[in-house]
């Protein structure tokens, strides 16, 4: 075996180096540039034929902007963006300030029973299939409205994107907390920093970009949901997705690949900048 | 905790008592203040209507949606039986609803194990780079994860369409004269879900292999293994967590799958998902709905459990 010959002066060919590498197997490394070819290939077939300015989907002629222009100009398209936004914003704020509280509450704790179960409940929402949460919190709702008479209007969507946004922005929050140093908040309690006088001072500030991981996250989560908010919503609640989801049904236009190019942009700098804050955070 | 140390030096055992006594409360007040935020909304609006989808499927169907408030099993009767045209008290087996649970275990499944056979080389590959690659290779895997189902769908039709990018291709260097038809088939939905998932295989796959103790198999080396022994005795058994959480994390989103086989399966190739959304809108039984539902829930429950005891409770510790 190569492993065993004393290393050769100079290593002459690929071929050698690779006799030489532990790791190396035949094979796969094309196979894992399959793998982001497979990946990627179609998202850049989706941005090229945005900019194509032929209205067909599958001929090029040439470079046009004209299907963004479109897009912006689309009174339709601007409100379902519109109560994306409104949804995302609020199911953000409430899932991040929940989860924050809630990763507290299992990291900065004594051992306690219920610990467990706690986890779960927070993780639930993962674990249940979006189809089966969709058409429960429909069926809650519609209990909700003919039993009792009460719509909330826009905030039921707000109230079912909140909780699947949880578990998402709790995961980064809660890792930061394990990862902190916990040397500083104990100085702070020596020092006679009241608790909440320590969090404000010292977890909070180093917490910052776990919460801020977590929110983006959840962000992310909701304006880019599908199945639950299709079920759920409405009339008068289109949200961005569902809008494209209704117009690719009805048959595909470049407009369609337009607006998918900018939901697709949005998700993308979202996730580079989580990215960007969780290296910085290694260092 | 450093605190109850601090409070202990000078107390007699009683006092010492008191103190312990009183930072347990004074914790369990806080945690639960901490907890209650989150457990509410998603006890509230997550879990409790899951009991109300298990009431409603032991209700009858109401004439225009929703539910009459009469007791029956009939949601459950239908998935397996038709009833009689003229005599309403006969039961017919009917497979239909069966094939569709069958035909979305099977389109799962498949994805799943092409998923497996793809990720599995492209995770060692990455588990192998250097630091700095890795992180890279990691980030390129993860992002598509994180953008729109929907918008990854409907790229993936524009891929396969007749007038797409393949059979564009195709038709173009001779090599067929009609298109190859693959949308809105059981085919388009496998490669949909395989597109959609595999980052959920690659990652787990990746965790498990980064782990691997290359001494072993360099120990498999200096016994005169082969590079595909070392893989099949030494790689593959070690990264047996990752290769079945792997598996689990594509399976089972695949199975409930909804907006991938609305877009790329046909009409006729209905998937469970799609199966329980009709009933909740256009065929309006919700009750049905409701017991389909809880069907799925039940099969992913017990693909939940295997996972449960594969990665075991270490997930599930304090601090």
């Amino acid at each position: 075996m190569a492993e065993l010959a004393p290393p050769p002066p100079f290593i002459a060919s690929r071929r050698q180096r690779r006799m030489l590498d532990l790791t190396y197997q035949p094979g796969f490394r094309g196979v894992a540039y399959f793998c982001l070819f497979m990946l990627y290939a179609p998202i850049v077939v989706l941005v090229i034929y945005s900019f194509n300015a032929n209205p067909s989907v599958t001929i090029w002629t040439e470079f046009g902007t004209n299907w963004y222009v479109k897009v912006a100009a689309n009174q339709y398209i601007q409100n379902a963006a519109i109560t994306s936004l409104k949804i995302a914003v609020v199911a953000t704020i409430g899932a991040t300030i929940a989860a924050t509280a809630a990763a507290l509450a299992t990291t900065r704790t004594l051992p306690y029973r219920g610990l467990g179960t706690a986890y779960v409940i927070i993780n639930l929402p993962l674990m249940v299939p979006e189809i089966v949460t969709a058409v429960a919190t429909l069926s809650f709702f519609a209990m909700g409205r003919t039993l009792l008479g009460i719509d909330l209007g826009l905030a039921n969507l707000m109230l079912a994107h909140m909780v699947f946004c949880i578990p998402f922005a709790y995961l980064p929050i809660r890792a930061r907390l394990e990862d902190m140093d916990r040397t500083l908040e104990q100085a702070a309690a020596d020092l006679y920093a009241s608790p909440w006088h320590a969090f404000r001072r010292i977890t909070l500030p180093l917490l910052t970009p776990g919460i801020v991981a977590g929110a983006m996250l959840a962000f992310i989560t909701s304006i880019d949901d599908v199945t639950i908010t299709t079920l759920v919503a409405g009339p008068g609640q289109t949200t961005l997705p569902i809008y494209i989801f209704g117009q690719i049904r009805r048959g595909i236009t470049p407009e369609t690949n337009a607006a998918s190019t900018i939901m697709l942009a949005v998700s993308v700098l979202l996730v580079s900048l989580f990215f960007f804050l969780a290296q910085r955070r290694k260092k | 905790m450093a605190s109850i140390d601090a409070a202990a030096a000078p107390a007699t055992s009683e006092t010492l008592a008191r103190t312990r006594e009183q930072i347990r409360r004074r914790d369990a007040l806080k945690r639960t203040g901490l907890l209650t935020p989150a457990l509410l909304i998603i006890v509230v609006f997550g879990i409790f209507p899951l009991f109300i989808v298990l009431f409603y499927s032991f209700l009858e169907a109401g004439a225009y949606g929703g539910v009459e408030w009469k007791f029956s099993i009939d949601a459950y009767v239908t998935f397996l039986f038709n009833r009689d045209l003229f005599d309403p008290s006969i039961l017919h087996f009917s497979p239909s609803y069966l094939q569709i649970f069958a035909r979305s275990f099977i389109v799962a499944g498949i994805a799943t194990v092409i998923c497996l056979l793809v990720g599995f080389p492209a995770a060692y590959f990455m588990a192998t780079r250097p630091a700095k690659t890795r992180n890279l290779w990691l980030f390129l895997v993860t992002l598509p994860f994180w953008t729109n189902l929907l918008v990854r769908s409907f790229a993936m039709m524009l891929i396969i369409r007749d007038q797409g990018l393949i059979n564009g291709f195709l038709m173009w260097i001779g090599a067929i004269q009609q298109p190859i038809v693959m949308l809105y088939t059981p085919f388009a939905v496998a490669l949909g879900l395989l597109y959609a998932f595999l980052p959920f295989m690659v990652l787990p796959l990746y965790a498990s292999l980064e782990k691997i103790d290359f001494r072993l198999v360099e120990a498999g080396f200096d016994l005169y293994a082969t590079r595909g022994q070392v893989l099949r005795r030494i790689i593959i058994p070690l990264s047996r967590p990752g290769i079945i959480a792997g598996c689990i994390l594509v399976f089972i989103p695949g199975l409930g799958a909804y907006i991938t086989p609305a877009l790329l399966g046909g009409g006729r190739d209905l998937m469970i998902g799609n199966l329980i959304a009709q009933q909740f809108g256009g065929s309006r039984n919700w009750p049905f709905g409701s017991a389909m539902a809880l069907i799925l829930m039940a099969v992913v429950l017990v693909f939940l459990m295997i996972y449960a005891s594969v990665t075991g409770r270490q997930k599930v510790g304090h601090g």
